[in-house]
C-alpha cells in the first residue's frame, strides 16, 4: 500500500462538512395497483471530498435515486440537502444555480454525447456556463487544452472532430474533461465505466481519483461491480430494493459485511485469491 | 453530415428518383424560357387540335412555290385522304358485287382504286341496297375521282374594279418551304378543349402542382412536427391534449375533411395556395404521431439529460439536441407529405373542388377539364394522358427517393 | 492428454462493410479442446472474440465472410460445408452457441416446451409427443430447473431463468462443444452465479463434450475455465492455464488486462491497476509486425515490423511477442 494510498484512508470524512445529504428520500412510480416504489425513505450524508460509492444490481433503485439526485426526477417524498440547506428546484433559474454545483457522467458514452455537435462545442460549453463567455480566443483555447491534458488526451487533435470519432474510453474521459472544466461541487458517475474496456477502466477510474483530489469535489459513484467500489471509494453504500442495507469505510462494509445481503452479493462475486463458491447457490430457487 | 450525403447518394433507388424529380423540374424551368406567354391563353378556337405541326393555309398560299416532280405525291395524297371508313365501303362493294378482292391490300391505295375504276358501275342497283346507299357510293366515286384529277387550284381576289380575277393558280407540283412560311406551329400535344397548347399548359400546371405539394408538405411537416417534439418532449398534459386532438384527426378520414372544408370555402375562395394550406391542415397526423414516438425513445438520452444539467433552455434542447437525430425521419416524412400532397390536390380538384379554373392551370385540373369536355370518350388522349403520366413520374420519384433514404437511414431494410 | 473435441486450425474470416471495405476480425487463430475442458477468450471489445464464436459455427452470412482454415469437431471438418448442412446436422447435435442476448430470443407467444420439440423434431421429426416430453423433464430436473418452466411462456421467467432455459434448451441434443458468448454479462451476480453452476453440471454430467467461453470479465473466467486464450486484434497473443494466466502472465497485453481485476478481496485495494493507453489497431488495415506495438511500454523498433509467430513455451503455453520469457518476467517484476 503507497504512502498516498495510506494518507488517503486515514481520512475521516465524518468531521468534514456535509455536502449533499438526505432524509427520508422516497420515490414512487405510478398510482393505485400499479405503484411500485423505487427508492424507499433514504437517509444519506456525502461530505465534501468524499469518494462515495452506491452499490446495487439492477432495479435495486440507484439509478432513480442518482436521477433524484441530480435535480431530474422530482422527489414523492422526503428532502435533499445541498450544502445543509434544503435543496430549492423550482424554478428554471434555481435549477441551473444548482446544475452548477452537481454535474454528472453517465454510463453510456456512446449516448452521452450530441452526435451533431464537435468536441470543441462541447467544452467550448462549459467554459461559457462557468462564465467564460468573454474570455479570449487564446484564453478558451488554453482552458480546453488544460482540461484535455489532464484526461490524457491531445485537444489539438481532437479539434473538428465529432465524438463518435473517438473510442468509448476516450468519450469517457473527453466526459472527465468537461467536468474539470465545471468545476462542480459534487459529481455523480452513474456507471461510468460499465461499457468501456477493462484496460480503458483502470485509466478513468485513476482520472476521478486525481479530480477528486485535485478539486475537492464530492462523487458520488454509482455501480454494481463491488469489486470496483471496494477499490474506488471511501464510502460504500449498498442498496437492495430502494433501501440502504449497509453503509460505511469500504474496509468495513466489504471486508466484513454485516447485512445478509452485502454477505450474499460479496460471496457471488468471482473472485481470484478466494475460492469461489458454486455450492452457495440453490438452482431450485426460481429467484 | 457529409457521410450521411454520400451515402444517400450511394443509394441506387435515391439517385434514380432524384434524377427523375430533377429532370421534371428541369424542363419546369427551361420549358418556359422556350416558349414564354401565358399558358391559360386559347390559341385554338374549337376543342382538342391533334398533336402535330400546323402551317398556315393563308400564308403558305403566299409564299413562292418551288417546283418539285414527286413520284409518289399523287398517291400519298390520295392515301392521306381517303379515309379507312370510304375503305371498307369499297371493298363492301366489291363484295355486294361479287368481285374477288382475293390479294387486295386495304391499304394499297392504287390497287384499290385501280380496282374501283374498273369495276364501279353507277347503274348497278343491287338488291337490298338502300337508295342512301347507292348515293353514298355515287358521292364517293366522285370525290375518288377528284383525288385522282389533277386539276390546279386557283386563287381569285378582287381587282381595282370590284371583279374577280385569277391571281395565283397552284398545281400539284408547287411546294413551299416551310422556313419562308410566315406561320409554323408546332403543338407536340394538341390543345384542350379550351383550344390551348397542352404542353405550355401541362409544364404549367407541374409547377403549379408541384408548389402545392411543397406547401402543403411544409405545413404538414412543421405542424406536425412542433406538435410532435412538444407531445413527446414534455409529455404528461401537454402530450395528453396533442395526442388527443391528433387522435381526432386521426380517426376522421382526412380526405372527407378535405372535401368538406375546400366546399365550405366555396369557389371564390379557393386559390391553388388556399388549397395547400389546407391539404396540408389535414395531413400532419401521421407525422405528429412517428415524431412524437422518436422523441420519447430520445428524451431519456443522456446526452439530453446532460443538455440540461449544463443549463441549456428547452428550446435549445429541442432544436439541437433532439432535432438533429430526427431529421432524416422528418425528411422523409416531408418527401411523402409533398407527394400525397400532389396527389390529393389532383383528387380534389378531379371532384370539381380544386382551385379556381381561371387563373392557374393545376394537373388535377387539367384532368377535370378533360373528363367534363369527355376527352376519354372521343379519343382525345393527349389531353388527359400526359398529365396521368406526369403525375405518376413525380409521385413514384418521390417514393423512389423515400425508400432509398429509408434504405440508408434503417440499415436493417438494407437488401 | 484426452480426445480432441474441437480443433481450430488458422481460421481467418472476414467482415465487408457497406462500403466493400475488408476487415479482417479473425486472422488465423489456432487452438485445440480436448474432452472434458473448457476454453476462455478474453479481451477487449472490438478485439475478435465474438467473431471467433461465430466462425466457430462453421454457419456464415453477411457481412461475415469465410476466408481460410479448418474447423474440426470430434474428427469432421466442419469448414467447408454447404450452410445449410450445417444448420440441419451441426448446430444444436454437434455445436451449440449462446449469445449474450440469447434469453431475448425466445418467441414470447410460445411456451417453453415448445422450443424443445422444435429443437428435438427438427432431428427427428417422428419423435413422439410424450418422449419428448419425458426426455424434457428429465433434463430440467438434472438441471435444477422446475419443471413448470416448460409450461410457463418467456415472459415470465425473470432474466436468470431464461437464460438457464435457453441454455438447457440448446443443450437438449448433447453438442459436443459448447459456445457460450458472455451468457451472463447482463445478469446479476447471483444469477450469474447459477447459470455458471448450471453450465459446470452440463459438463460435470458429461451432457456437453467441452465448452469454449467467451468473456471480458476475467475473474469469471478464471473460476469458470481450465484454460484462457487471451484475445488481441485478430489474434491469440497468450494461452496457457486459467492459473498462469491470471497470476503469471507473460505478453504486456495479457499482463495489463490481468492488472486490471478488481475483485472485493483484502489487498486489492490502493493497488496500481494496468491501465494500457491507445486504442487497438483498425482491423481495415492491420499493422505489419505486432499488433500491439503501439500501444506497449517495452516496444522496440523491431516489434513494428518483424512477424512475430506463436512462441510455445513451459507446460503447453503460448504467446506471441518478440521478447523472451524470462526477459519479459524481469521488466514486469522491476516496475
Amino acid at each position: 500500500m503507497s504512502e498516498m494510498e495510506k494518507a488517503r484512508r486515514s481520512v475521516d470524512f465524518a468531521d468534514k462538512p456535509l455536502c449533499l445529504s438526505g432524509r427520508g428520500v422516497t420515490k414512487v412510480f405510478g398510482i393505485g395497483d400499479k405503484k411500485t416504489v423505487a427508492v424507499d425513505h433514504v437517509d444519506f450524508d456525502f461530505h465534501e471530498g468524499e469518494f462515495v460509492s452506491i452499490v446495487g444490481e439492477s432495479g435495486s433503485g440507484k439509478t432513480t435515486l442518482s436521477k433524484m439526485l441530480l435535480g431530474l426526477l422530482g422527489q414523492s417524498e422526503g428532502q435533499i440537502l445541498f450544502q445543509g440547506k434544503p435543496r430549492d428546484i423550482s424554478s428554471g433559474r434555481k435549477k441551473k444555480e444548482y446544475w452548477k454545483g452537481i454535474q454528472a457522467i453517465f454510463q453510456d458514452p456512446f449516448s452521452s454525447f450530441n452526435t451533431f455537435q464537435k468536441v470543441d462545442a462541447v467544452l467550448l460549453d462549459c467554459i461559457n456556463m462557468r462564465g467564460g463567455k468573454g474570455l479570449s480566443k487564446q484564453d478558451k483555447y488554453d482552458m480546453m487544452t488544460e482540461a484535455c491534458n489532464f484526461v490524457n488526451l491531445k485537444f489539438a487533435e481532437l479539434t473538428n472532430k465529432y465524438p463518435f470519432e473517438l473510442s468509448g474510453g476516450q468519450m469517457q474521459r473527453l466526459m472527465i474533461a468537461r467536468i474539470f472544466l465545471l468545476k462542480p461541487k459534487i459529481l455523480l458517475a452513474d456507471e461510468p465505466t460499465s461499457m468501456v474496456d477493462a484496460c480503458s477502466r483502470a485509466t478513468i477510474l485513476d482520472m476521478l481519483l486525481n479530480l477528486r483530489d485535485e478539486t475537492g469535489m464530492t462523487v458520488i459513484f454509482i455501480t454494481h461491480d463491488i469489486g470496483l467500489a471496494y477499490y474506488i471509494s471511501d464510502t460504500v453504500y449498498i442498496m437492495e430494493h430502494g433501501k440502504f442495507v449497509e453503509y460505511g469505510k469500504a474496509d468495513e462494509v466489504i471486508l466484513q459485511p454485516k447485512a445478509p445481503y452485502t454477505k450474499r452479493l460479496i460471496s457471488d462475486v468471482p473472485k481470484i485469491h478466494e475460492e469461489w463458491d458454486l455450492s452457495t447457490v440453490d438452482l431450485l430457487k426460481t429467484e | 453530415m457529409k457521410n450521411t450525403i454520400r451515402q444517400v447518394f450511394h443509394s441506387p433507388k435515391f439517385v434514380a428518383g432524384f434524377a427523375i424529380f430533377v429532370a421534371i423540374l428541369l424542363v419546369m424551368f427551361i420549358y418556359p424560357l422556350i416558349n414564354p406567354g401565358n399558358p391559360l391563353e386559347q390559341i385554338g378556337v374549337g376543342t382538342f387540335a391533334k398533336p402535330g405541326t400546323y402551317i398556315s393555309l393563308y400564308d403558305a398560299a403566299k409564299t413562292n412555290t418551288q417546283t418539285l416532280r414527286l413520284p409518289e405525291a399523287a398517291d400519298n395524297r390520295i392515301a392521306a385522304r381517303l379515309s379507312m371508313d370510304d375503305r371498307v365501303e369499297m371493298i363492301n362493294w366489291f363484295g355486294t358485287m361479287n368481285i374477288s378482292v382475293e390479294g387486295l391490300d386495304i391499304n394499297d391505295t392504287d390497287a384499290l382504286i385501280e380496282l374501283w375504276n374498273q369495276n364501279y358501275d353507277p347503274s348497278a342497283r343491287p338488291e337490298g341496297m338502300t337508295s342512301a346507299k347507292i348515293n353514298y357510293y355515287k358521292r364517293l366515286n366522285n370525290s375518288i375521282a377528284e383525288l385522282s384529277a389533277s386539276d390546279t387550284i386557283s386563287i381569285a381576289d378582287y381587282d381595282e374594279e370590284g371583279n374577280l380575277a385569277v391571281t395565283k393558280t397552284i398545281s400539284d407540283t408547287d411546294y413551299v418551304n416551310t422556313k419562308d412560311v410566315a406561320n409554323v406551329k408546332t403543338l407536340p400535344l394538341g390543345t384542350d378543349n379550351f383550344g390551348r397548347d397542352v404542353l405550355k399548359e401541362l409544364v404549367s400546371a407541374t409547377g403549379t402542382s408541384i408548389r402545392i405539394g411543397l406547401i402543403a408538405g411544409i405545413v404538414a411537416t412543421l405542424i406536425g412536427l412542433t406538435f410532435g417534439l412538444l407531445a413527446g418532449y414534455l409529455g404528461g398534459v401537454v402530450d395528453d391534449i396533442i395526442m388527443f386532438v391528433t387522435n381526432i384527426f386521426t380517426v376522421i378520414p382526412s380526405f372527407v375533411l378535405l372535401i368538406l372544408i375546400t366546399y365550405s370555402l366555396g369557389q371564390e375562395q379557393r386559390g391553388a395556395a388556399i388549397v395547400a394550406i389546407v391539404i396540408g391542415l389535414t395531413s400532419w397526423t401521421w407525422t405528429a404521431r412517428s415524431v412524437r414516438s422518436q422523441v420519447i425513445s430520445l428524451r431519456n438520452r443522456d446526452h439530453v439529460n446532460l443538455s440540461k444539467l449544463s443549463g441549456h433552455s428547452l428550446i435549445r434542447i429541442v432544436v439541437m439536441d433532439i432535432l438533429p437525430y430526427i431529421a432524416s425521419y422528418v425528411v422523409m416524412a416531408f418527401i411523402l407529405q409533398v407527394s400525397s400532397g400532389i396527389l390529393a390536390e389532383a383528387q380534389l380538384s378531379l371532384l370539381g373542388l380544386g382551385p379556381k379554373t381561371t387563373q392557374v392551370p393545376t394537373l388535377g385540373l387539367m384532368m377535370n377539364w378533360a373528363m367534363l369536355y369527355s376527352a376519354h370518350t372521343n379519343g382525345s388522349w393527349w389531353a388527359y394522358f400526359p398529365v396521368i403520366l406526369v403525375i405518376t413520374l413525380i409521385s413514384f420519384s418521390l417514393n423512389l427517393m423515400n425508400t432509398g433514404l429509408d434504405q440508408v437511414f434503417n440499415p436493417t431494410l438494407r437488401d | 492428454m484426452g480426445k480432441v473435441m474441437l480443433e481450430v486450425r488458422n481460421l481467418k474470416t472476414k467482415y465487408v462493410t457497406r462500403f466493400h471495405e475488408d476487415v479482417y476480425a479473425v486472422d488465423g487463430v489456432s487452438f485445440t479442446i480436448e474432452e472434458g475442458k473448457s476454453l476462455g477468450i478474453a479481451g477487449e471489445s472490438g478485439c475478435g472474440k465474438s467473431t471467433l464464436a461465430l466462425s466457430m459455427m462453421g454457419y456464415y452470412f453477411p457481412p461475415l465472410h469465410y476466408m481460410s482454415g479448418d474447423i474440426i469437431i470430434d474428427g469432421r471438418n466442419i469448414s467447408g460445408l454447404d450452410p445449410d448442412v450445417v444448420r440441419k446436422s451441426i448446430l444444436g447435435s454437434e455445436i451449440a452457441y449462446i449469445p449474450q442476448a440469447a434469453m431475448n430470443a425466445l418467441n414470447p407467444t410460445q411456451k417453453i416446451i415448445k422450443f424443445i420439440t422444435d429443437v428435438l423434431r427438427a432431428h427427428d421429426p417422428k419423435k413422439d409427443k410424450k418422449e419428448i416430453r419425458d426426455m424434457a423433464e428429465a433434463r430440467f430436473a438434472e438441471l435444477g430447473l422446475p419443471k413448470e418452466t416448460l409450461e410457463k411462456h418467456a415472459v415470465e421467467l425473470s432474466g436468470g431463468m431464461k437464460q438457464r432455459t435457453v441454455i438447457a434448451v440448446s443443450t437438449i441434443l448433447n453438442p459436443k462443444v459448447l459456445i457460450a458468448d458472455e451468457p451472463s454479462s447482463a445478469l446479476d451476480v447471483t444469477s450469474q452465479k447459477m447459470v455458471i453452476k448450471m453450465m459446470r453440471e452440463l459438463m460435470e454430467k458429461g451432457y456437453i463434450k467441452s465448452m469454449l467461453f467467451i468473456t471480458h470479465e476475467l475473474p469469471l473466467l478464471y473460476n469458470v475455465t481450465d484454460d484462457i486464450m487471451v484475445m488481441y486484434a485478430g489474434q491469440i497473443v497468450e494461452k496457457g492455464t486459467a492459473k498462469e494466466m491470471v497470476f503469471d502472465p507473460v505478453h504486456p497485453y495479457s499482463h495489463g488486462l490481468m492488472g486490471s481485476i478488481l475483485v472485493p478481496e483484502e489487498g486489492t485495494r490502493g493497488q496500481k491497476l494496468g491501465a494500457i493507453p491507445g486504442a487497438p489497431p483498425n482491423l481495415k488495415k492491420p499493422p505489419d509486425g505486432c499488433r500491439f506495438a503501439e500501444r506497449c511500454k517495452y516496444a522496440c523498433p523491431e516489434c513494428r515490423y518483424a512477424s512475430i509467430p506463436e512462441k510455445p513455451f513451459g507446460e503447453g503455453r503460448m504467446y506471441r511477442c518478440l521478447k523472451g520469457v524470462d526477459e519479459l518476467k524481469e521488466v514486469y517484476s522491476g516496475e
